[in-house]
This record gives structure tokens, sequence and C-alpha cells, in this order.
């Protein structure tokens, strides 16, 4: 598959009255074409950013992408003009977020808003746009979709919104959708609906994905490839049934052994990451993972690991992942 | 009755709490009920975890709240060590509060930000007369400590503390008139994944420790099978399945939390390859107007014409697991 973004060391940072927050510390990716990535780990590990960036969406001030480039289809997004960037978001590149509420106009009916983006990025006349706008929402399983196109966001659950917006993002045939934590707010059954209906245009629609989220239930069933972050880098790099099958990082493994799962046998003890992650206004010097981590060694505390491979399509960044496949089977074991 | 009463702590009976929707500025009418909790009937044993799971609105916390007596019954009891909390008052019901506690959901908005830690859980040791001065600042640092955190913390302010950190201070608040009896009202859910097992574990291990009894609230199906020995699926204000963990896992009856369970997702991309999903349609209705019959008609694969118009009985089909459901 062809290379449909890549994503070179980039950093952002923001300037707060506490001092420079090192929210994206040099983060490298691809995205091919078709591919989903999913970008996972916990709150605050620049998840967002990353995108954000990739978008050129990052308040300025506090915040700003002090380095790196972004090749979209082979051009660097970071260097483009405003009106060529503002062409490819929404057109070529579509990003649904997390609460829906906030990215719909409460005071536009939902058609009015699918069809504005219809009239502008595709020069359709109203009648085209309203009658592709019934076919977008009925594409998302919103039944009697004639009658809702005059209704307004407030009068949808937000499992609805959220598949408006899901609609709305497809609107221009993006090539790349990027999926901000789009289930989170919503419950599981609800979730399921929205997954199944991604996973099936996913294939009809041949777009890429980037899916962020901090559940590794959800992204084990969706994505190709996983990255997994922390403290605003990306730690470990693999095929999805590698990070889950053969993790090598000792943050992905903990984040695995500290979760319950449903199919569990037995009740068996979890086994926490204890502490916290670091300040992203003072980083450690080493690894960023250093003080919570059990496989440390004493040049943890004075190097960070770049990535590199560990077994084939794979990265990790850590001086010890040998280590780690030694001793991972101990660790691994009393789960399911 | 779900399960027999003997070496039950708590006991809920035809539990309903309805809140009313009031119109009119200057004469407030009553128009309708909100039907956050219709009709539970469950106990709790001595030492045992129940879990109580189901989709946001479905009526958990309201469950939570009103066993505890913060918000007092439309209908039904509460007998707890043998004694219906909902015909006590005053003095008397105050007495009883010390037994159960509750820990909530959200670490930030529970803890007063102008107070400091050795005062929010050295509160309760106030108000009941427990403990003040020399002996109430002993006890808070032995709290501290007990649920990991430093007890040189006692002056600082909740703001100096992380999530987990706060959720802790939340824990050792509700420890501190030694209950017999904890609700835990989504305690992890606004934790990240790396902490949210530091607290599960903490309450396992506390649970050991003091023999607590819980009733564990929360909306994910994967960590209450977890912590709890029974558990029971609410939808829409209702029980809908009682059944301890692994039946619940393994022989799941009702259509809803057939649905539920595969809904969850499996942190494993070689199960979640073959799993089959039932997709439910729609969405959860109104507790104002809940349908007739079994609330559950408007989305149930399974529905035939008798579920639009009986309500059906929650009953034990055998080896005490309960369910309410015509098809079952
Ligand atoms: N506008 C801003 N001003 C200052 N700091 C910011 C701003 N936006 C983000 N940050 C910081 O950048 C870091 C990365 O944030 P980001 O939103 O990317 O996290 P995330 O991984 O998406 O987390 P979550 O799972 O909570 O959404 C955080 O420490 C955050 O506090
Ligand atoms: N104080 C109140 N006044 C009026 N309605 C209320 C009140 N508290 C709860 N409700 C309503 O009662 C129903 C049940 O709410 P409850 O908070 O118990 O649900 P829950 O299962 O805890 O949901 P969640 O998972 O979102 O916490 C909801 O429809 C809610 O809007
Ligand atoms: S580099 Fe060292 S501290 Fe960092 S994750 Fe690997 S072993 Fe742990
Ligand atoms: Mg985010
Ligand atoms: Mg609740």
């Amino acid at each position: 598959m062809a290379t449909l973004l890549e994503v070179k060391d980039l950093k952002t940072e923001f300037r707060t009255q506490d001092g420079v927050v090192h929210a994206v510390n040099g983060v490298s990716f691809t995205v091919d074409e078709g591919e989903t990535l999913g970008l996972v780990g916990e709150s605050g590990c620049g998840k967002s950013v990353s995108v954000l960036s990739v978008m050129r969406l990052i308040p300025h001030p506090p915040g700003k992408i002090t380095n790196g480039q972004v090749l979209f289809q082979g051009r660097d997004l970071l260097q483009v003009d405003d009106e060529e960037i503002r062409s490819v978001r929404g057109n070529k590149i579509a990003m649904v977020f997390q609460d829906p509420m906030t990215s719909l106009n409460p005071v536009l009916t939902i058609g009015t808003q699918i069809g504005e983006a219809l009239e502008l990025h595709l020069g359709m006349t109203k009648e085209q746009a309203r009658k592709r706008s019934v076919e977008l929402l009925k594409m998302v399983g919103i039944p009697e979709a004639e009658g809702r196109l005059d209704d307004y966001p407030h009068q949808f659950s937000g499992g609805m919104r959220q598949r408006v917006m899901i609609a709305m993002a497809l609107s221009c045939s993006p090539q790349l959708l990027i999926a901000d934590e789009p289930t989170t707010a919503l419950d599981v059954t609800i979730q399921a609906q929205i997954v199944d209906i991604v996973k099936r245009l996913k294939t009809e629609l041949g777009m890429a994905i980037i899916w962020i989220t901090h559940d590794l239930g959800v992204i084990a069933g969706l994505a190709d490839r996983i990255n997994v972050m922390y403290a605003g880098f990306v730690i470990e790099t693999a095929p999805v049934k590698e990070i889950f099958g053969n993790p090598l990082h000792p943050y992905t493994l903990g984040l695995l052994t500290s979760i319950p799962r449903l199919d569990a046998a037995m009740k068996s003890k979890l086994t926490p990451i204890e502490g916290l992650p670091p300040d992203l206004i003072e980083m450690p010097k080493g690894c960023p993972f250093y003080n919570r981590c059990t496989f440390r060694t004493d040049q943890c505390a004075n190097e960070n690991p770049a990535l590199e491979l560990g077994a084939v399509r794979h990265s990790v960044a850590c001086w010890n992942w040998q280590d780690v496949l030694k001793k991972r089977a101990a660790y691994l074991s009393g789960r399911a | 009755m779900a399960t027999s009463s003997d070496g039950a702590l708590v006991q809920v009976v035809g539990l309903k709490k309805y809140f009313p929707i009031t119109q009119g500025i200057v004469f407030q009418r009553k128009i309708a009920d909100v039907k956050a909790v219709d009709g539970l009937d469950f106990s709790i044993q001595r030492g045992e975890t129940l879990g109580l799971v189901g989709e946001s609105g479905c009526g958990k916390s309201t469950t939570g709240r009103t066993v505890l007596q913060l918000y007092s019954p439309t209908a039904g009891q509460v007998v707890f060590q043998g004694k219906d909390l909902t015909k006590l008052h005053g003095e008397d019901l105050r007495k009883m509060r010390r037994n159960m506690q509750m820990i909530f959901q959200d670490p930030y908005a529970s803890l007063n930000p102008r107070m400091t830690v050795g005062d929010i859980i050295g509160e309760p040791l106030e108000v009941h007369n427990i403990a003040k001065g020399k002996e109430k600042k002993e006890r808070v640092q032995e709290l501290l400590s007990i649920v990991g955190l430093n007890p040189y913390f006692v002056n600082r302010y909740p703001h100096e503390f992380s999530g987990g950190q706060r959720q802790r201070i939340g824990v050792a608040r509700a420890l501190a008139v030694n209950p017999a009896f904890i609700v835990c009202d989504e305690p992890i859910s606004a934790l990240d994944v790396s902490i949210q097992a530091q607290i599960i574990n903490l309450l396992e291990e506390l649970q050991e420790k003091f023999h607590l009894t819980y009733l564990f609230i929360a909306h994910d199906l994967s960590v209450v099978r977890h912590i709890s020995d029974r558990i029971a699926v609410m939808y829409l204000g209702k029980i809908v399945e009682l059944t301890d963990r692994n039946a619940l896992y393994a022989n799941p009856l009702h259509p809803y939390t057939k649905a539920l369970l595969s809904a969850v997702p499996i942190p494993d991309p070689i199960i979640e390859e073959k799993r089959e999903r039932i997709i439910l349609v729609g969405d959860v209705p109104s507790p104002v107007n809940p349908p007739s019959g079994c609330r559950f008609h408007t989305r149930c694969p399974l529905a035939i014409d008798i579920c639009k118009r009986v309500d059906p009985e929650f009953r034990d089909v055998g080896n005490n697991h309960w369910v309410a459901c015509h098809v079952v």
C-alpha cells in the first residue's frame, strides 16, 4: 500500500504561565492508504495534540509546532498556505471529535449543516446537497433520514449526533478520517453501533483512519496498526496482533496487565502501573517511563531510548526490551 | 426476594425512586415523574460485592443513593442490619449512617477544595463523635497510610494531588468511621487506565482487611465482573438479571444482558476478529415515559406480543439466577 501520510519528527509545545509544556516530542509515523492506525495512551500523552498538529489546528499562542514535517500525499502540510490547508481539511482529511455537541452548531438544522459542506467543497446545488445528505444519514444508520433533516442537534441523542458527525466527515469522501475518542462519551451498546458502522464504511469507501482512544478493547477490533504513546513520544508501534501478542515496551505490557478482561476466567489480581506519568514541563532527561518502570537500569535514567526495530514491522523505544521479552511470560501469566 | 435473607447485610424490597417534573413558576404543578428507579428487589450478603451495571441514566446512582437514604424512597424498604432504614429518622438514622458510606465517581468534585486532606478525612470522625484533636490526627494519618498515601500529606489541599490520589483520599474518608457497607459509585471511571488498577486493588485489599460489603456501581462490565461476586444488570430503572459473576458471563439469559456482553470490547485482536456482535437498534427510551410491558421490548431482538403488554416478573429460574423476561 502506498503511504498516504508521513509525519516526521513532529514537536509541538505550549507556552504557559508555569513553563513550556512539551506535549509532542519528536513523533514520527506513517499511515498507508486504507489503513487504520490506532493512537493509544493515557490522558495528556499527546494524542490529540499530534493529530491537531497534523491538521494545523493548534491554537497559537499558546501552542506552536516547533519542528517536523507532515507529508500528505507528498506535500508538507506545515508549509502550505492557509487557503490550501483549509481545502485539505474537511475535504481530503476529515475529523470527528469526542463531543459532537461542541462541533455541531446548535441553532442550525442537521440538514443545513451537512448541506453546507457539500455546497462549499463539492459545489452542489441546494437540491443535490439535500439528496446527498439523506444518503449520508442513511449510510450511518439514522432511521427515517428524510424526516430528520430539519431537526436540530438537541433533538438527537448522543449516539445519533456522533453518527451525524461521521456523516458530515464522510460527505466529501476524505482519504483520511481522524477520529479523536469518538465513542468515549457513549454507552457500550451505542459504541458498538458506531464501531460497526465505521468498520463497514472503511471497507466500502477504502479510506484510511487514525482512531484515537485510551480503550485497548475498542482498538483491538478496529486497528491494523497501533502507536502506543507516552509523555509525548511514540514508545511502541506494531501491527495490532503484535502489540497485544508480543508487547515489547514495559509500558505496553503494564497496560495489558492492568486492565480487567471481560473474558477472564478467574478472579485474578490486576498488576497496576505504580506512580504517575512525568511532568511535561520538566521532562526527565532519560526514558520518560523511568520512574514507573520495573525493567529500568542505570542507562535509562540518563539516556532516552529511540525507537528501534524489535521484530518485523515492530519498533520499540526501550533500552531493555530484550529483557522484557525474556520475563514477559511471568507478567502475563495468571491472565486469560 | 433475590436470594435468601440469611446472612444478608442489606435487603432491598420493591424500591422505587421517582423525581417529580414540575411546571409553573409561582404555583409549581407536578406534570410527570422521572421513574429513575422503579421497583428493585435484591439483597447483599455480608462481605460480598454486588456489582450494578447498566447504561447511562438507567438509575444506578439513584439506586445507590436511595439505598443509603441520601434520597428518600418513593416506595419500598431498605433493611440494613435488621432495621428498615426507611422508617428511621433524625438521630436514629444518623447513627445508622455511620455504618454506610459512599465513594463517588468524581474525585475532583467530591472533595472540598478549601479543606485540607486532614480535615476532609477527619470530618466524619467529628460528626460522629469518634475522635478529635490529637486522636483525630493520628487516626487520619493511619487512614492515609492504609490507602497508600504518605501520612505527612495531612496539611495539603486536594488540588495538590493527582486523580488517583484524590480517589484514595475519598476512600480514606469513607473508611474513617469503620463502616460495614460502602456504595462505590463509579469509583474508577474518571481515572486513567494505568491508575484504575491501583484503586481496584486497593478496594479489594480493604474489603478483605476490614470485612467490607460493597455495592459496586459501574458501566464497565469488565471492571464489574472483575470485582463482583454477583452482578445485577439494570435497564431503565429495573433490574433485568441478577446472578453470580460466572453465570452472568457464561450463561446470560436476558436479551439485554446478552447484547451488553457482546458490545463490551475485549482487548485481544484475535478474539475480536471472531466475535459476533448483537447490535441493538435505537436508543434507550426516556424514564419519564417508559415503554409499556417489558421496558426493553422496543429494542429487543426477541420480543413477542406479550412483551408489549405485560411487565415480566423478576423470578428465580434456578441456582439463584434471577431474570425478568417472557422469553426465558
Ligand atoms: N491549549 C493548551 N495549552 C496548554 N497545554 C496544552 C494545551 N493543549 C494541550 N496541552 C497539553 O499538552 C499535553 C498533551 O495533550 P493532549 O490533548 O494531546 O493529550 P491527549 O493524549 O489527547 O489526552 P486525553 O486522553 O486526555 O484527550 C497535555 O499535557 C496538555 O495539558
Ligand atoms: N436529582 C434528580 N432530579 C431529577 N432527575 C434525576 C435526578 N437524579 C437522576 N435523575 C434522572 O434519573 C435517571 C437515572 O439517573 P441516574 O443518575 O441514577 O443514572 P445512572 O445509571 O447513575 O447514570 P450514569 O451512568 O450516567 O451515572 C436519569 O434519567 C436522570 O436524568
Ligand atoms: S528504557 Fe529503561 S526505563 Fe525506559 S522503559 Fe525501557 S527499561 Fe524502562
Ligand atoms: Mg485528547
Ligand atoms: Mg451514575
